[in-house]
C-alpha cells in the first residue's frame, strides 16, 4: 500500500499532488501493482474524487472535523500517521511543496524513520533508493530508504502528471480523528490576502517574463512589465533584484524564491546563476535576452537575442502591438 | 526577556560551479568558499531583533567541523553575543542526528541556567535540503514548531510568526513559548557586519561541545551531477532588429496573438 497525501485548493487536487500520484503509481507498478490510497483534509467532493479516479487511486481517505479547519502541521501529521496505520501503508509520500515537506517531516519524526525530501526518481525496491534534489537542484543525492514506512516527497515537475491507464472509482473513507490539544498549539490563526503585485501566481503561470541585474535599477522594469501585460504573463525577478530592493521578494524566481514551470520563460538581463536556474529549470521553452552571448542563461536557453533588454524588450512589445493593430 | 538560539550551517557557496569530492559523498567547497544560507542569515537578523525587543539574548549555534567557527564569527559580527560549536564531522550526520545534537545543547544550556525560549533555524539547509531538522528538533524538545516564517516577533509568552499561505496570502501563527521556528528568506533584510561588530565578534569565546549521540547518518549512497542539457540555443539575432523573429517564435508557441 502506498499512501499519498494530496493537497487541494477549493476542492480541486493540486497539480503537484497529481504528479506525486503518478510517481507513486510508477513505484506501485514496480512493486507488483500495490494499490494507491490518497488522503486529503476536507470533504471529498465530486471534483477531487473524479480527478483521483482518473489517476488510479483505489481509496480516498477524507479527514474532517472542527480541529482540522485551519492548518496545523502536527494535527494534520497525526491524521497521516493514523491513516497510514489503518491502510497499512509501507510508503507515505506527498508533493515536495512547503506544506508537503513540512507534514512528512512531522510524520517521519513521529515514526522515527528517515525522510527524503524532493525525490525525482527511484531505483530498487529492497532497499528503496530515491534520487533527490540537493543544493537547490544543482546536485542529486541517491538516498537509501530501507525503513518502513519509506517517507519521501516528490519534487515539483520531476514527473508529469498523467491519468492512469485504468480509471477507478475511489472508495471514500471519511475519517474523524481525535486531535491532541498539543498538536494544535502551532496552527494558522488567521490568513491575510497578499498585496497585489506584478508577480500574480508565478508558480502556475503559463508565461513568465523575468528581469535581472540588467534592469539597471528600480525604474528599469517598465519595459518588462509592459511585455508581461501584453502576453498575459507574470513578472519574475532574480535574487540580485530583490537583494538590491528594486522589486519585492515575492517576485523572486530561484532556489530561495518561487520555482516556476511555465510554457515560456523570457529572462531579460539575467545571467543565470545556479541560484536562479534552480527556480526556472522546469520551463518548457526559454527565450533569453542578454548582452552576453556566453551567459549561462543564454547557453541553456532554446532561443536567445543578444542585446540590451532596454532596447530589445520595447521593440518586441512594439512588434506585438503592430501585428495586433494590422 | 526572550533568549534566542539561532542555528546556522556551514555550506558551500551555491553561486559558483558545483564540484563533488572524489568519493562522491560531498560537495567540494574548496574553490567556491563557504557561507551560511540566506534563510539562516534572515533567522540571525530575526534572533537579534527579538533579543533586542525583549531585552533578551541571542546565541548562535552550529553543528559541524572546527572550520565552522568561521561562520559562527560572521554571525557574531551582526549581533549575537555567544556561540556554541558542536564539533563533529558533518558528513557523518543525518538530519535526525543534527536535531538530536541541537536538542542536547538546548537541554545542557537549560541545566546551566542559560536556557533558550525560542530556537530559530533556516527553513532548509542550502546543501542537503532535508527540510526536517527544525521539525525533528521540536519533537526532541517536546515543543511546538512553525516552519517557513518570514517574520518572527515575541509578545509576552507568545511567538508570532507570519509565513506565505499556499494560495498567495499570509498566514499568522501565535504559538506559546518555548518553541522552534524555521525562517524563510524574504521577510527581513539579512544583516551586514560593521567593523565594530567584527571586532566584538573576535572577543567572544566560542563554546565547544562534543556530540552526545552516535550518528545514524544520512543514508546517502552517493551524490551525482544531474545530466546537463545539451546547449542548442537558436540565436534569433542581435538588438532590437531581432524583435520580429522573437514575435514569430511567440506566435509559434501560441503565447502572442
Amino acid at each position: 500500500m502506498i499512501l499519498v497525501f494530496v493537497e487541494t485548493a477549493a476542492g480541486v487536487v493540486e497539480e503537484t499532488s497529481l504528479e506525486t500520484i503518478r510517481f507513486a503509481r510508477d513505484l506501485a507498478a514496480e512493486g507488483g501493482g500495490v494499490p494507491i490510497s490518497a488522503l486529503m483534509v476536507g470533504e471529498a467532493g465530486d471534483v477531487a474524487r473524479k480527478q483521483l479516479g482518473e489517476h488510479g487511486v483505489a481509496t480516498l481517505y477524507a479527514a474532517v472535523g472542527p480541529d482540522l479547519a485551519s492548518y496545523a502541521a502536527a494535527a494534520w501529521a497525526s491524521v497521516i500517521v493514523a491513516v497510514r496505520a489503518q491502510a497499512k501503508s509501507v510508503v507515505v509520500t506527498a508533493a515536495g511543496t512547503p506544506r508537503g515537506n513540512e507534514l512528512l517531516a512531522h510524520v517521519a519524526a513521529r515514526l522515527d524513520v528517515p525522510m527524503a525530501a524532493n525525490a525525482v526518481s527511484f531505483h530498487g525496491l529492497s532497499p528503496l533508493v530515491v534520487t533527490r534534489q540537493v543544493m537547490g537542484g544543482s546536485v542529486w543525492e541517491e538516498m537509501r530508504l530501507p525503513q518502513r514506512p519509506a517517507i519521501f516527497s516528490v519534487a515539483g515537475h520531476a514527473v508529469e502528471a498523467r491519468p492512469a491507464a485504468q480509471v477507478t472509482d475511489p472508495a471514500v473513507v471519511e475519517v474523524r480523528p481525535e486531535i491532541a490539544s498539543g498538536d494544535l498549539l502551532a496552527r494558522v490563526v488567521s490568513t491575510e490576502p497578499g498585496a497585489p503585485d506584478h508577480s500574480g501566481d508565478l508558480k502556475s503561470a503559463r508565461v513568465v517574463v523575468g528581469a535581472g541585474r540588467g534592469a539597471g535599477g528600480p525604474a528599469g522594469f517598465d519595459g518588462v512589465i509592459e511585455l508581461a501585460d501584453l502576453l498575459g504573463a507574470q513578472l519574475g525577478v532574480s535574487r540580485v533584484v530583490t537583494s538590491l530592493g528594486w522589486r519585492p521578494h515575492h517576485e523572486q524566481v530561484g532556489q530561495t524564491g518561487s520555482r516556476i514551470s511555465p510554457e515560456l520563460y523570457i529572462p531579460c538581463g539575467i545571467s543565470g546563476a545556479i541560484q536562479h536556474w534552480a527556480g526556472c529549470a522546469s520551463s518548457k521553452t526559454i527565450l533569453a535576452i542578454n548582452t552576453d552571448a556566453e551567459a549561462p542563461m543564454v547557453t541553456k536557453a532554446d532561443y536567445a537575442i543578444i542585446g540590451d533588454m532596454h532596447e530589445v524588450v520595447p521593440a518586441i512589445s512594439a512588434e506585438i502591438k503592430a501585428r495586433r493593430g494590422g | 526577556m526572550t533568549n534566542v538560539l539561532v542555528c546556522v550551517k556551514r555550506v558551500p557557496e551555491s553561486s559558483g560551479q558545483v564540484q563533488l569530492t572524489d568519493d562522491a559523498q560531498s560537495i567540494d567547497g574548496r574553490y567556491v568558499g563557504f557561507t551560511v544560507s540566506d534563510h539562516e542569515s534572515c533567522a540571525v537578523e530575526l534572533a537579534v531583533q527579538v533579543a533586542a525587543a525583549t531585552s533578551g539574548t541571542a546565541t548562535a549555534l552550529t553543528v559541524g567541523a572546527e572550520e565552522a567557527v568561521e561562520q559562527l564569527r560572521s554571525v557574531l559580527a551582526v549581533g549575537p553575543t555567544a556561540a556554541t560549536l558542536v564539533e563533529t564531522d558533518p558528513k557523518a550526520l543525518g538530519p535526525a542526528d543534527v536535531a538530536k545534537e541541537i536538542a542536547a545543547v538546548v537541554e545542557a544550556h537549560r541545566a546551566e541556567g542559560r536556557g533558550h525560549d525560542l530556537v530559530l533555524l533556516g527553513n532548509d539547509a542550502a546543501d542537503s535540503g532535508d527540510f526536517q531538522v527544525p521539525v525533528r528538533l521540536a519533537y526532541a524538545l517536546g515543543v511546538p514548531v512553525v516552519t517557513g516564517a518570514k517574520t518572527v516577533e515575541v509578545s509576552g509568552d507568545t511567538v508570532i510568526a507570519h509565513g506565505d499561505a499556499p494560495d498567495g496570502g499570509t498566514e499568522r501563527f501565535e504559538v506559546p513559548l518555548p518553541a522552534v521556528v524555521s525562517v524563510l528568506e524574504g521577510g527581513v533584510a539579512p544583516p551586514y557586519p560593521t567593523i565594530k561588530g567584527r571586532m566584538a565578534a573576535k572577543k567572544v569565546q566560542v563554546e565547544t561541545r562534543q556530540p552526545v549521540s552516535r550518528p545514524v547518518g544520512a543514508s546517502r549512497e552517493r551524490l551525482t551531477l544531474p545530466p546537463a542539457a545539451p546547449a542548442n540555443v537558436r540565436v534569433l539575432g542581435e538588438g532590437p532588429e531581432a524583435a520580429a523573429a522573437a514575435v514569430d517564435v511567440l506566435q509559434e508557441l501560441g503565447v502572442a496573438r
